[in-house]
């Protein structure tokens, strides 16, 4: 058996003995084999000393069974470390990051409590994933959609802790905008429930999510102040139809007035499904060496060449799709007013994509260009990275790298530059593209993707890489939204304003909250104040190598 | 019918390996595999990304969809099962108890 640390062999063996009076010998795995299957299948430590993994893991099946373990947690002050369904690979899956943490894996807790259709919400624990509330709604009948993330195998409560998002409507598609109501089982043991939840016999728990006095739900959020066992989402009534089209422009200056002319439709709600922007040329760019680093240069004379290109190869520089969801003339409507907000941009052209009825077939939904953006879980996301004729040999796991940057051209086309200079310095070679998407209502995130190995040295470079891509993004004021575990400390440290004072406020918002630490050390760069010193990683701006960095060497 | 019989026609009939797999057992494990890996290996390679690597792994030598695989072992979906493969991640207990993927490799060994 691994020992957590900090804590006596003698203390940690008698808090196992309580651990499986609490809740059965058969949901406490101490075994090395059993134990191992919660390290990252994607860790960008794979093998290293430096791999988070864990002791043991505590599987508990109610907020109860919680409450006992996190109570005898913190009478030992042991480190705990709860996973909803540990899937959200490529941001640290089932693995703690602080080595030792006992992981307090709440995948059997999987009921749906409620879903109310007239209401159009659910409660859910968190192991229940989107595939099982897909489910449920389709056995159902239910005629309420769900928005999900990437892979279907996902808990709505970790996504959503974790600031995760989906592709269909606003404010459905940003997964914590559309969570209304939580329980959470405090270090303490302690249960409360946040908004009208703190209401006994309210009814509307999760229909208004402000409660009385101030609203504390995003502390539970990207943190480490308590588990959450409980929590409310709002659904999307099916719609009616869908429609989708592309609006293409030629000229590598159009990018302004295109991206302009969609945020102004996306904050008066015409648009409000999630967009991004991807370029036609970027095949030819692919291609043509010389275009590329034109592209990449971007003089007049560079832009000049790369338009007429565009133009004899009849291939737009820049698109864009735009989804509307809701009764046929609704989204017609919204389609002709699209056409007319982008008229007056020379030689735009616009390009109907998918027009569907509903309700379909799961097996028509599957049919369709991109379920996901039809609330229907998938795994089609693991294509990347997965064994293909382009790349034969496969990785092992992905990692994202994904800066918030402002919604305008200029912002795309700065970010572009910046990040692949970093890319090209330092012999990168990524897996996505660098354009942005709108996963969030007023900003664009701009999503770089890196193979993840079982080669040690190729995944020390591209720690390396994602590191000074931190580093460099921080420069110019563009922030990671969400990060891989191994990467917490340094891109909670670029928020490092008045030096650092927002961390310094969660660092003793968490010392008043969890006062003995036990809870997800580490987690978003907040650590214990036990830990503090040992473990908080030097600024980011000052790092030499990435063996400074804290939350990996306990 | 005599179980005799029945055990006969079950030789006979195509894919079958007979004896001993009861209904249920296969039942429990095509319900397993349902749940836990037809999203990645069902039919349809465009987006299954599992049928999808298999396809370009075994190219025309075997079947990419595992459930038309007449190669299985219990052993080896158990071994992937518990150590995951390229992208596939290892999963976990909570997920596949030991009961599941016994039903599992049941299933899938089945032909």
């Amino acid at each position: 058996m691994r020992y957590p640390p900090g804590v006596s062999q003698e203390d940690f063996e008698q808090a196992v003995q309580e651990f499986r009076s609490a809740i059965g010998d058969e949901w406490v795995f101490t075994e090395e084999a059993d134990v191992d299957l919660y390290r990252d299948a994607y860790s960008p430590m794979w093998g290293e000393e430096e791999e988070k993994v864990p002791s043991i893991a505590l599987a508990p099946q109610s907020a109860e069974e919680v409450q006992a373990l996190v109570r005898i947690c913190n009478q030992y002050r042991i480190p705990v470390y709860p996973v909803s369904t540990g899937r959200n690979l490529g941001y640290g899956g089932s693995a703690p990051v602080l080595t030792g943490s006992v992981v307090l894996d709440l995948k059997r807790m999987n009921r749906i409590i409620e879903v109310n259709e007239d209401n159009a919400y659910a409660l859910v624990e968190p192991g229940v994933s989107y595939f099982d509330l897909y489910r449920y709604i389709q056995e159902k009948g239910l005629k309420l959609w769900i928005d999900c993330p990437d892979p279907g195998w996902g808990s709505l409560i970790g996504n959503a802790l974790d600031h995760g998002c989906g592709y269909t409507t606003n404010p459905y598609r940003d997964h914590f905008e559309a969570h209304c109501g939580m329980e959470v089982v405090l270090a303490s043991g302690e249960v409360v429930r946040t908004g009208m939840g703190a209401l006994p016999n309210s009814e509307t728990w999760q229909q208004f999510r402000w409660g009385f006095g101030p609203w504390l739900d995003g502390l539970f959020a990207q943190s480490n102040f308590g588990v959450v066992t409980k929590m409310g989402f709002w659904l999307l009534p099916a719609p009616d139809a869908y429609r989708s089209g592309s609006v293409q422009v030629m000229g590598y200056n159009d990018i302004h007035e295109l991206v302009k002319v969609t945020a102004k439709m996306m904050y008066s709600g015409v648009l409000n499904a999630g967009t991004g922007l991807q370029s036609p040329m970027q095949f030819a760019m692919a291609r043509n060496p010389d275009l590329q680093e034109r592209y990449e240069r971007a003089n007049e004379e560079d832009i000049r060449i790369l338009d007429e290109h565009a133009v004899a190869n009849n291939t737009p520089f820049w698109s864009s799709q735009f989804k509307f969801y809701g009764p046929p003339a609704i989204i017609d409507a919204s389609w002709e007013y699209t056409r007319q907000q982008f008229s007056h941009i020379p030689g735009v052209r616009f390009v109907e994509q998918e027009y569907l009825h509903f309700p379909m077939t799961h097996e028509a939904l599957m049919e369709t260009q991109d379920e996901n953006h039809l609330g229907v879980p998938s795994l089609s996301v693991f294509q990347l990275g997965a064994r293909s004729n382009f790349n034969p040999t496969g990785a092992n796991g992905h990692l994202g790298f994904s800066p918030v940057i402002p919604m305008n051209g200029t912002a795309v086309l700065q970010s572009q530059k910046v990040l692949a200079k970093v890319l090209r310095d330092m012999g990168a070679t990524t897996v996505f593209n660098v354009f942005p998407q709108s996963y969030h209502q007023r900003t664009f995130v701009i999503l770089l993707g890196f193979s993840i190995t079982r080669d040690i040295e190729a995944n020390r470079k591209t720690r390396a890489i994602y590191r000074e891509l931190v580093r460099v993004a921080a420069e110019h004021g563009w922030g990671e939204y969400r990060t891989h575990t191994a990467f917490m400390d340094d891109c909670a440290q670029a928020y490092s304003f008045n030096d650092n004072a927002l961390l310094k406020l969660q660092q003793t918002l968490k010392d008043a909250i969890d006062p003995n630490g036990i809870i997800s050390a580490g987690r978003y760069g907040i650590w214990p104040k036990h830990l503090r010193e040992e473990q908080a990683p030097v600024p980011v701006a000052a790092q030499g190598n990435e063996n400074t960095n804290g939350g990996n060497n306990a | 019918m005599h179980r005799l019989t029945l055990l006969l026609v079950a030789m006979l009939l195509p894919g079958s390996s007979v004896l001993a797999q009861d209904a249920p057992a296969l039942a429990h494990g095509k319900a397993v595999y349902d749940l836990w890996c037809a999203p990645c290996h069902a039919p349809g390679p465009r987006k299954h990304p599992g049928t999808a690597a298999l396809q370009v792994l075994y190219k025309d030598e075997k079947p990419a969809v595992l459930e038309e695989r007449l190669d299985l072992t219990p052993e080896l979906v158990s071994f992937y099962v518990r150590n995951g493969v390229s992208i596939m991640p290892f999963f976990r207990k909570t997920e596949i108890s030991d009961k599941d993927l016994e039903a599992l490799g049941a299933y899938l060994a089945r032909r």
